[in-house]
């Protein structure tokens, strides 16, 4: 599966948010009703799923969608 | 200034006799069990095997998705009984009255399950792999948390964790905060759900649990000869208990009024009574005089009754050190015999119990009471409720580190 159809997946799961909201540009504060503890919830299935570490530092910059997807794919590389 | 009055206006249950007071209810006064063997989880290496779970919760009813998820089952199960309990009582919340509305609730021990499942992983993945949910959905204060963050009640919001006696303070908490004036209303009750590996496996290796996994139903058996524990449960039992003259303004129901509250201490054991029961004795005088009542003006007592040995013969001892002759005109009951021990809940729920009986006229039976053993030789409502005349009525609650509350409610009169 495509990173950006998983990353949909794990914040639809996560966010209990309906599939046609998590658009690239969505914000998960102000679009996807995250608080401070979903967005910890978050990052953390982001790492179990991918298989990858982010840093404290780098998660306070992922705040959308596209963001997540980036930040990922640039691992990946 | 005469003593602000307290009634009860709202009754919320979520039981292993069902989801819903009139359920539950009706169930009790026909003496159903609620006892099956465990589902949560396997049990084959466990000496115990039977419980009484909550079977037709569910929570799409009572919470979205993502609510629920964050929520462990005791907060879950408490949050639901609270809005049942507000629903029932009509009770608005709004601007002008929210201040003056409290949430106190009871519970035993917390989210054990969330906890369970976070060491899991913890060991297994480490540490960064805990939920930032974890501590908010493990600490025994969650449902008043939570009650207050759904119903908007900002009063005084607090939690009692005294073991198997902790709804049983909060009601009683809760009865003194309207009293002293800090209330007008208050959300109250207990909530527990620990039917998980650590839980079952820690009170069974206290030898407290009942072991006749061959036949749940008749497993919960207080004051009988052949009772040989406690079965666990889980729940919740909510009230909305108001001032009188709150209650009336607005035309509510009433159920009964609270009149007496105790709360002492056995100075004792971690685990056991005394053998003459005389903390719990104490307690109840201690309510009888905060109710101004004597002896003979009790009808009713919904006992603590859990089906140990120890508890049932201890507690009827108390009993009749309390009320001497009278004991013998007095109708007692364990409704733990149908619903099993909701540990924190228990309280919460017995006082909802007591309640219905009084608003009713019904004391609720002890089932599977087939042949009393010689120390309990009192009137237990045997098997078959009973409608009589209940003009004030008791609820007993004794808690590990021989904490005791009890409570007394009477019929509503001008």
């Amino acid at each position: 599966m495509a990173i950006d159809q998983q990353m949909v997946d794990i914040i639809v799961e996560q966010l209990s948010v309906e599939k046609d909201k998590v658009v690239p540009n969505a914000s998960f504060v102000d679009d996807l009703g995250a608080d401070s503890l979903d967005l910890v919830e978050l990052i953390m299935a982001m790492e179990e799923e991918f298989d990858v570490e982010i840093p404290d530092e780098e998660a306070e910059k992922i705040s959308t969608v596209q963001n997540a997807i980036d930040y990922v794919n640039n691992l990946k590389k | 200034m005469s003593k602000r009055r307290v009634v009860v206006t709202g009754v919320g249950l979520v039981t292993p006799l069902g989801t819903g007071t009139e359920k539950t209810w009706r169930n009790i006064c026909d003496g159903v069990s609620g006892v099956s063997y465990i589902t949560r989880f396997d049990t084959s290496d466990y000496a115990v095997q039977i419980a009484a779970e909550v079977k037709d919760f569910e929570p799409d009813l009572f919470f979205e998705k993502k609510q629920a998820k964050h929520m462990d089952l005791f907060v879950q199960y408490g949050v639901a009984a609270a809005r049942l309990a507000v629903d029932d009582s009509g009770l608005v919340i709004d601007e002008a009255n929210c201040t003056r509305v409290g949430v106190i609730t009871g519970c035993g021990i917390g989210g054990l399950p969330v906890i369970e499942k976070n060491h899991k992983t913890c060991l297994n993945k480490g540490p960064k792999r805990i939920s930032p949910f974890f501590i908010p959905m493990a600490i025994p204060n969650m449902p008043s948390g939570h009650i207050s963050m759904q119903t908007g009640a900002k009063g005084p919001n607090l939690a009692l964790s005294t073991a198997c006696a902790a709804g049983t303070h909060a009601v009683g908490e809760a009865f003194r905060s309207i009293v002293y004036g800090s209330s007008d209303a208050v959300i109250t009750g207990g909530a527990e759900s620990v039917i998980c590996p650590l839980g079952v496996g820690g009170f069974a290796a206290m030898k407290a649990l009942s072991t006749r996994n061959e036949a749940p139903e008749q497993a919960s058996r207080p004051f009988d000869k052949d009772r040989d524990g406690f079965i666990i449960a889980e729940g919740s039992g909510m009230m909305v208990l108001e001032e009188l003259d709150h209650a009336l303004a607005r035309g509510a129901r009433i159920y009964a009024e609270v009149v007496g509250y105790g709360a002492s201490s056995d100075a004792y054991h971690i685990a056991a009574p005394p053998e003459n029961g005389e903390g719990g004795a104490r307690c109840m005088q201690m309510a009888l005089d905060d109710a101004g009542l004597k002896p003979a003006d009790i009808d009713y007592i919904n006992a603590h009754g859990t089906s140990t040995p120890l508890n049932d013969r201890c507690e009827t001892q108390a009993i009749k050190t309390v009320f001497g002759e009278h004991a013998a005109q007095l109708a007692i009951s364990s409704t733990k015999s149908m619903t099993g021990h909701m540990l924190g809940a228990a309280g919460g729920l017995e006082a909802a119990f007591l309640a219905m009986s009084i608003h009713d006229q019904i004391a609720p039976p002890t089932i599977n009471l087939s042949e009393p053993s010689p120390e309990c030789d009192l009137d237990y409502v045997p098997n078959q409720a009973r409608s009589m005349e209940i003009r004030a009525a008791m609820s007993n609650s004794f808690g590990f580190g021989g904490t005791n509350g009890v409570l007394i409610m009477r019929r509503y009169q001008d």
